[in-house]
């Protein structure tokens, strides 16, 4: 594609399917203790 | 549900429900834009007009253009389904949530008097207190007889400050990990602490057992010292910087945080940022104060542009000095696109009062460390467990679906619905919204998807 570049991101749709198991961070047991995000948290599900 | 932004030079755009990052020039940001909503020839149109000056703007190239975005658009990848709505509900019904995180405050005391302390310079507007090994220990059994089949368990040991009970945190370590082979769980503990009692001791200690440790550093002397003090008024500045350069040191390729807190008084925390850095650290989180509107630190609707403009210096200073090769990371701009949480955590919240829950030294429950010792969110106690279920069921529901402000917003896939006691404080309900900090967080999470695009381009 000439126009659009693309980043390499985590299907979601896929996700809902083999997500939600739970092993993941607290989004607020890190750094923050004051606001809430979770785009910086890693998954920990090996199968995903 | 699309978002599209330029910034640093950079023209993005969000797909919401997929994720999709797109990195694109002016014309296919604009085609993008009308792509849903006008006749395609208008567009075509449209785009000769505006754009047919340039050599690389033909009637085919658009076309071409028009046929990637359907492309895109059948992929997934472009104006994608609301992958949620079918589950929601269901999700949320169906499951019960076990518990896996525990802020313990072990220290409701603190050896500092910082003016702008969200716990009241420790104690929570209650009594002065430490936590008993006893008290600790049931919380952590608690806390394992709760987690259901989860293995990581995270515990927090704050404060207050928790080095001034710090035999009791190194006991309750100890006690954690013979339960770990037992019940066949790993647990993770975290250290937030101001410095003022860190030694070599206690370093080694946190370098065997802390997988984290969070630093309370508010960046340039004058700035740290104004808030910062002791009982005698005196600036903690000094004792600590020493104390905590010793520790990182130390610290080798372990986690830690230098955590900061801005205010009114330092709308141009960046510099504050680039001063921690400066001093060696690099790995910085910085916070806007959480505070009521009439303190005279607390942040006001005037400061929001000069925080957006803060926020966009240090994006493109981090991206200036990794090119350089000094790289400093931010927590806000940790972004993992690819290897990020799945669709189930970012609709779920942040997880207060479910599978998170603070611990007061005498054990009583509340859903997150600041709701300790508001009558009306007390949860029960670590020896009878969750009595006030109302309350518990409440947050479960508190997300992303229960805010109708969060189904109209971009970044709700980013947050899972915000900060629930931000929530409270500014609105007065956990689903409410709290404005100010909604608009620092979209713009934190442009400036890291800008950051990310920069990276690979």
């Amino acid at each position: 594609m000439k126009r659009i570049k693309t980043l390499e991101t985590r299907d979601l749709a896929k996700s809902l399917k083999t997500g939600g198991c739970g092993e993941c961070q607290t989004s607020c047991q890190s750094a923050c203790k004051t606001s809430c995000g979770l785009a910086n948290q890693q998954c920990e599900n090996s199968n995903r | 549900m699309i978002h599209q932004y330029k910034l640093n030079g950079y023209n993005i755009v969000l797909d919401i429900y997929s994720g999709s990052v797109h990195l694109v020039d002016e014309v296919a940001y604009d085609m993008i834009a009308l792509f849903e909503n006008t006749d395609h020839e208008e567009i075509i149109s449209q785009m000769l007009a505006r754009y047919g000056h340039m050599e690389d703007v033909t009637e085919q190239e658009l076309r071409d253009c028009l046929e990637d975005i359907q492309a895109l658009k059948d992929g997934g990848k472009l104006f994608s389904e609301d992958l949620w709505k079918d589950v929601e509900q269901a999700a949320f019904q169906a499951t019960k949530p076990v518990l896996k995180a525990m802020c313990l405050h072990v220290a409701h005391t603190c050896n500092l008097n910082c003016n702008y302390c969200f716990a009241s310079q420790g104690n929570y507007q209650g009594d002065r207190g430490l936590m008993s090994f006893e008290v600790g220990k049931q919380a952590l059994d608690f806390l394992v007889a709760n987690s259901g089949t989860r293995v990581n368990l995270e515990v927090d040991f704050f404060g207050g400050e928790p080095l001034m009970n710090w035999d009791v945190v190194k006991e309750l370590v100890q006690y954690a990990r013979t339960l770990e082979p037992i019940h066949h769980k790993n647990f993770r503990f975290t250290l937030t602490t101001n410095g003022m009692l860190l030694d070599d001791e206690v370093t080694e200690f946190c370098n065997k057992e802390m997988h984290n440790v969070v630093l309370s550093l508010d960046g340039r002397k004058e700035v740290h010292d104004r808030l910062r003090k002791n009982f005698a008024g005196q600036g903690s500045y000094d004792i600590i910087v020493p104390k905590f350069k010793r520790f990182v040191e130390q610290r080798g390729d372990k986690e830690y945080y230098m955590r900061g807190t801005f205010t009114h008084d330092n709308v141009d925390f960046t510099n504050d940022i680039f001063h921690m850095a400066d001093l060696g650290f690099t790995e910085l989180s910085m916070e806007p104060v959480v505070s009521p509107p009439d303190e005279p630190w607390a942040l006001n609707q005037e400061d929001l542009p000069k925080l957006f403009e803060q926020y966009e210096i240090l994006a493109k200073e981090m991206i200036k000095r990794e090119k350089e090769g000094r790289p400093f990371t931010f927590y806000h701009y940790m972004i993992d696109l690819s290897g990020g949480p799945c669709l189930h955590k970012r609709m779920s919240g942040c997880g207060s009062g479910t599978e998170y829950l603070a611990v007061t030294p005498w054990g009583e429950l509340f859903p997150c460390h600041q709701f300790v010792n508001d009558p009306a969110y007390s949860m029960g106690n670590v020896w009878d467990g969750v009595k006030n279920t109302e309350l518990g069921e409440k947050f479960h529901r508190c997300n992303v679906v229960a805010n109708p402000d969060c189904r109209e917003c971009w970044a709700r896939l980013y947050c899972a619905g915000g900060c629930a006691a931000n929530s409270y404080h500014a609105s007065g309900d956990i689903n409410g919204t709290y404005e100010y900090g909604c608009e620092l967080f979209k713009k934190r999470m442009e400036c890291a998807i800008m950051i990310k695009a920069a990276q690979q381009n």
